[in-house]
């Protein structure tokens, strides 16, 4: 260790060199940092979204870029979203004939498909395989755009970005999502029933018509609409992740990446908000 | 120091137009983080004439540009268009000021995913709806064949070369027949060959359309090919500007030694 420059004497106390006062922060810098992050994260969302509803509210209306957008999102996604469903619908056939068979309940096995496959499991699926598909893709495309300054040309051409590029991908997204989530349902309810009537005979139409008996519109449409706002999520994540993208290639990973798990994250707890919400609003 | 319109009076090809203030820049400053990278800086263009603004990398001469189309805010100062203040207009208001601009950006920022043609076609898609899709399909023709590149119509910008993107972005540019002509660094990265070529048709565009332009370059020997004035900035600010001949008989020891350097 060094001994700083100055020797002990034998006896005689040597003088303490001078030291400067350093106080403590009042809060330790790197979670000030991270909380102001976070703040200002939120802050820069708010102004994305305004700057993004005011561009779509006002013409010139994008169309052709909408119909292009719709293609990307939905037609695209359709057979991911296809077989996701078709999967699901087959898992959770095979676990509700297990769990109601030790409960004596088989009879209750078309609603409870039904029913689970229309409330839970076909819109969060949708909503997370349409997020790793289109947010992704979203994400990494205008991250693309903004650091080789396409995104700046638009702009420089007197075209708002916003208008052109987030609203209308926002907009494909909320507009898809429930009709994505239609499909992967109509998928999961025709395997669920194929993996049932490989093991006991069931037809379907008796299956449908057990399922859905006494089924109401509040029991699938809010369940169903409920996805509009997974496609807000994605749509409103990726393209404000991939509009501030900074720092070339490396910047437009992050993006995609950071695209897909935000709107993932936010997807489940949004979930957990309107779950609660349809409950409440349609009893 | 000679404001713009002081030396450009003394050019030998300055038009007679020169004093309509098209593009007026008074002491901007703009910093970025504890960074400050322009430092007061005042320019002048006025129709039919070209400014170089020359300078080492880093020394602020692209953000000019981009404080100058709006596309970054000054943290101090003032740029008006034909006399309109920038400060304070919204995306919509400004777009109005950006149809009368062409920015060609150093590296070309050609769409991707377009075809050289729908690259040319895109800003009169938005701004000349009236127009009918053959009448525009005429225009990018037209477009392309005054910067040679008529027969890459239909290739994507990753097919051609860097100084055939320089070349459509031109074309893109100038598509709108804007009265202002914004230009980073468009000889930047090509042979010497290309950016004689690209500087001939800078010149002839110049000639026929009489835009204020304002060039941001590396090249001093393109600078003096097609500007009537060059300004030189050292530090976030203006250490000279005037003719080449200014700039030569100028004893300011950065200017020498940036002369002797090119």
């Amino acid at each position: 260790m060094s001994d700083r420059g100055f020797k002990a004497t034998s006896g005689v106390n040597p003088a303490l060199p001078r030291q400067r006062i350093v106080h403590a922060p009042l809060v330790n810098a790197p979670s000030a940092g991270l909380v102001t992050g976070f703040f200002e994260w939120f802050g820069e969302l708010g102004i994305f979204c305004w700057r993004v509803l005011r561009a779509a509210a006002t013409p010139p209306y994008e169309g052709r870029e909408l119909i292009r957008q719709l293609d990307e999102v939905g037609s695209k996604s359709l057979p991911l979203v296809a077989m996701a469903g078709a999967a699901i619908g087959v898992v959770v056939s095979l676990e509700a004939r297990y769990s109601l068979s030790r409960f004596g309940a088989k009879s209750m096995f078309p609603a409870t498909l039904v029913y689970s496959v229309i409330q839970v499991m076909g819109p969060i699926i949708t909503g997370l395989v349409v997020s790793g598909r289109v947010g992704a893709g979203m994400g990494a495309e205008l991250a693309s755009m903004k650091v080789t300054e396409q995104i700046d040309a638009i702009e420089a051409s007197a075209i708002n970005p916003y208008r052109l590029l987030a609203a209308t991908r926002i907009l494909a997204c909320i507009l898809m999502l429930p009709l994505l989530t239609l499909a992967a349902d109509a998928c999961a309810l025709l395997t669920g029933w194929f993996a049932q009537a490989l093991v006991e005979p069931l037809s379907f139409h008796q299956f449908i018509s057990s399922g859905f008996n006494g089924a109401t519109f509040d029991a699938v449409l809010p369940h169903t609409l409920k996805t509009a706002v997974y496609g807000l999520i994605i749509g409103v994540i990726a393209c404000f992740q991939g509009m501030r993208t900074t720092g070339g290639a490396a910047g437009v990973g992050r993006a995609a990446t950071n695209s897909v798990v935000l709107a993932s994250l936010f997807i489940i707890l949004a979930d957990v908000v309107m779950v609660k919400f349809i409950l409440v609003a349609f009893p | 120091m000679p404001t713009a319109y002081d030396t450009s009076m003394k050019q030998k090809d300055a038009p007679a137009q020169a004093a309509v203030p098209f593009v007026a820049a008074d002491t901007l400053y703009k910093s970025f983080g504890t960074r400050r990278v322009l430092k007061g800086i005042s320019l002048c263009v006025g129709r039919g004439e070209t400014l170089a603004v020359l300078g080492r990398s880093g020394t602020g001469k692209s953000v000019l540009l981009r404080l100058i189309v709006g596309l970054t805010t000054p943290d101090s100062g003032s740029i008006r268009i034909q006399g309109q203040d920038l400060a304070g207009l919204g995306l919509d208001q400004l777009g109005e000021i950006r149809m009368k601009m062409g920015f060609l950006f150093q590296h070309a920022a050609l769409y991707d995913s377009l075809t050289v043609g729908e690259n040319v076609a895109f800003p009169l898609e938005h701004h000349r709806r009236e127009m009918s899709s053959a009448e525009r399909g005429d225009l990018v023709i037209k477009l392309l064949e005054e910067v040679g590149m008529e027969d890459a119509r239909h290739k994507m910008p990753s097919d051609i070369s860097g100084g055939m993107q320089k070349r459509v972005g031109l074309a893109r540019a100038l598509a709108l027949e804007p009265e202002i002509l914004l230009l980073d660094e468009p000889t930047a990265g090509l042979d010497p060959i290309s950016s004689g070529e690209i500087d001939d048709l800078i010149l002839k565009l110049q000639r026929e359309r009489q835009m204020a332009s304002i060039v941001v370059t590396h090249d001093l020997h393109s600078a003096k090919t097609i500007a009537n004035r060059l300004a030189l900035l050292n530090g976030g600010e203006v250490a000279i500007e005037g003719t080449f001949e200014d700039l030569q008989q100028s004893d300011i020891a950065f200017v020498a030694q940036f002369l002797k350097s090119s």
